[in-house]
């Protein structure tokens, strides 16, 4: 592809950290709407990333959703935060039938000396727009989820985190064998988030 | 000259007293009551500063692998996943000693309309309840004159029996909270005292005295009788004590710790050496399987059961856990009723935190600054709720709510330090003594008519619902 000489932009750790905690935000509105943990017509449509976006009306949702990106934001900001993981399980049996694995890489050399670094913001948003396609586009061969589900999030810090008051230490909520599918990956060159989700194999499905 | 001395109660010649003899455990007149002016809204913020990442601890080699390990994926898109589950396993072990798993402690609310009140499922968003109402003054006040003011001892408890036992100076006074009468159970001789710790055993009947001349008394209140004096315990005061059935455990001064078998001759079964100084705070852990033990010189420990010495000849035990997060003496201690494993400590003077703790894993979950010394801890049998009771300036009893540790309520009316705390056996009311010479009071864990057992407590001891509550 012939580079085009785009404006780059100045991207700082907070920034990158707004938009990461964003993305995840979206990016967790998504995984409910598409896997039916929630009600559809509890989704509202915006617009984002250039595309058609569902974010949940329900306020309980919300709130538990802006509290944590919230806290990401804070995290990210401070260079501690390793991985966010959305977790999709029974309501019944409170089995982990799916996991939304987001990896983050933090460059340290911004958290440690401040620096900036420079990048286009459209071509971030090119990035998580072709990740937000593809988390649509996983209807097509994740297993039916066709038990009500419940989810939840785990953020995966540096060991010498404090926790915050309304933070508790969890397991990791694994699955056992299960299928591992990667996602596009953004790069916002402070913040590196890879998308991957893993699922519990259907046993009639396998291979 | 006086004919005043008709009362039953002795004065310890050491001390300066005022002239006027003041009866103990009687209903406080008017007493002077300061009002707290100040209206203390410390945040309780436990954010820590901004982390300054360390680069020996970053591991670049990993950071690598989990990168490429994402390009292999793409261009093989149906891994076998058995190789995918060993892959990210193994990036899980990798990480995991130096990675924390926290998970956000409210949990998102369930989907569909239909909530299914009754079952209990830990993800499920409970429904905002009524708040209790918590009254903000003391419902009761008593004289309690000569309470020594000395934050190491333990000089307070209320027993199974619905008695409560509270040492004032050499003498030991019982106070029937059924009745409301009060009763003296023992003077100790001035060479032994003064106490300096109590306990009731779980049988509401049997009480353990210790005393400042390292002597550790056992009596049966039922009697009134004085049934055995364990000496050469310790080599100075025993101030804390803790029953475990039948097992008595006591800890001194000298930083010893151990656990006497009351119904043997050769009490002394077991040492737990670990303290360097006093031993001020003691708790045995609901199932008996570990002792918590708090000392003057800042350290917690841990003590387990299970960890007994083989060794036939010294009798000494290793710790489970040392725990030396605390910058000041950790008196406060209160294993959690409704979670297993789960000890809340506070410190002193100069640390003023309230810590929670892992038994098992040794792990630090929580410490929030309370902005005062941490006198004494207690857990609501009910709710999830946590009282602590502080000195300087407020003089406050705190109710936090658990895990949130957001301040429920703030109980004022101490003049002093609060030293001690009791709870009844009901559950419902607490007794706080103070360095002010008052016994106080407070309904603050519920009123009696609506306690009712939370979803994980066990009911053990003899805890007969037919104790009238005190009015």
């Amino acid at each position: 592809m012939a580079s085009r000489t785009a404006s780059k932009d100045i991207i700082t750790l907070k920034g990158s950290a707004a938009i990461v905690s964003e993305f995840f935000g979206y990016a967790a509105n998504s995984i409910l709407y598409n896997r039916g943990v929630y009600p559809e017509e509890s989704f509202g449509k915006v617009k984002k990333y250039g595309l058609p976006m569902l974010l949940t009306q329900d306020k309980a949702v919300k709130t538990f959703l802006t509290n944590l990106t919230s806290q990401l934001s804070e995290w990210l900001e401070g260079g501690k935060l390793q991985r966010i993981v959305l977790v999709i399980m029974s309501k019944a049996t409170g089995e982990v039938l799916e996991r939304w694995n987001f990896n983050i890489i933090t460059d340290g050399e911004v958290v440690e000396k401040g620096a900036v670094k420079e990048k286009s913001d459209k071509e971030i948003m090119r990035e998580i727009q072709a990740i937000m396609r593809q988390v649509n586009s996983c209807i097509s061969f994740l297993p039916c989820l066709d038990e009500p589900c419940i989810f939840d999030v785990l953020a995966y810090t540096d060991s010498d985190t404090t926790v915050p008051f309304t933070w508790m230490e969890s397991d990791a909520k694994l699955i056992e064998n299960p299928q591992m599918v990667k996602l596009h990956s953004f790069d916002t060159k402070i913040h590196k988030v890879d998308t991957l989700v893993s699922y519990k194999v259907d046993d009639l499905d396998e291979q | 000259l006086r004919a005043a001395f008709s009362c039953s109660r002795s004065i310890s010649s050491g001390k300066n007293r005022a002239a006027v003899q003041r009866p103990p455990l009687q209903e406080a007149g008017s007493r002077p009551y300061m009002p707290s002016l100040s209206t203390r809204n410390p945040s309780a913020k436990c954010y820590g500063d901004r982390f300054i990442p360390d680069r020996s601890a970053m591991d670049m080699d990993v950071a690598h692998y989990l990168l490429t390990e994402g390009k292999k994926d793409k261009e093989n898109a149906a891994a076998s996943p058995s190789k995918e589950a060993y892959r990210r396993l193994l990036a899980e072990k990798l990480l995991n000693n130096r990675t924390r798993i926290l998970a956000f402690r409210n949990k998102p609310p369930e989907p569909e309309n239909v909530f299914a009140a009754d079952t209990v499922s830990s993800h499920q968003a409970k429904p905002a309840k009524q708040r209790r109402y918590i009254p903000q003054s003391a419902e009761r006040t008593l004289d309690a004159p000569d309470l020594v003011d000395d934050y190491y001892l333990n000089l307070m408890d209320w027993g199974s029996s619905n008695v409560l036992s509270i040492a004032l100076g050499d003498t030991m006074y019982l106070w029937d909270a059924s009745s409301g009468s009060t009763s003296e159970l023992v003077t100790v001789e001035e060479d032994n005292g003064p106490i300096t710790s109590v306990s009731w055993a779980p049988d509401g009947r049997h009480l353990a005295i210790g005393l400042n001349s390292s002597d550790i008394q056992l009596w049966d209140t039922s009697s009134s009788r004085l049934l055995r004096t364990l000496k050469g315990v310790h080599e100075s005061r025993v101030g804390s004590l803790a029953w475990n059935n039948n097992i008595l455990t006591t800890g001194g001064m000298d930083g010893r710790i151990v656990n006497n078998d009351v119904r043997i001759r050769d009490h002394a079964v077991q040492t737990y050496q670990g303290h360097s100084q006093e031993v001020c705070g003691l708790k045995w852990s609901g199932s008996g399987q570990q002792l918590a033990s708090g000392g003057n010189d800042n350290l917690l420990h841990i003590w387990d059961v299970s960890m007994a010495s083989s060794m036939p000849s010294a009798g000494r035990n290793q710790w489970l856990h040392r725990l030396e997060d605390h910058t000041a003496a950790v008196k406060a201690l209160a294993w959690c009723p409704f979670q297993s494993n789960l000890l809340a400590t506070g410190g002193g003077g100069s640390d003023r935190c309230i810590k929670f703790w892992n038994t098992h894993t040794g792990a630090c979950l929580n410490s929030v600054d309370t902005g005062s010394q941490v006198c004494s801890l207690l857990w609501n049998k009910n709710e999830r709720e946590l009282l602590s009771s502080h000195g300087f300036t407020q003089n406050q009893l705190t109710l936090w709510k658990y895990p949130s540790m957001v301040k429920m309520a703030e109980l004022t009316g101490h003049t002093s330090r609060v030293l001690f705390m009791a709870q009844s056996p009901d559950g419902c009311t607490v007794a706080s003594a103070s360095a002010d010479e008052t016994l106080r009071f407070w309904n603050v864990f519920g009123t009696p008519e609506v306690a009712k057992p939370a979803p994980k407590a066990s009911h053990s001891g003899m805890f007969n619902s037919s104790f009238a509550h005190i009015r």
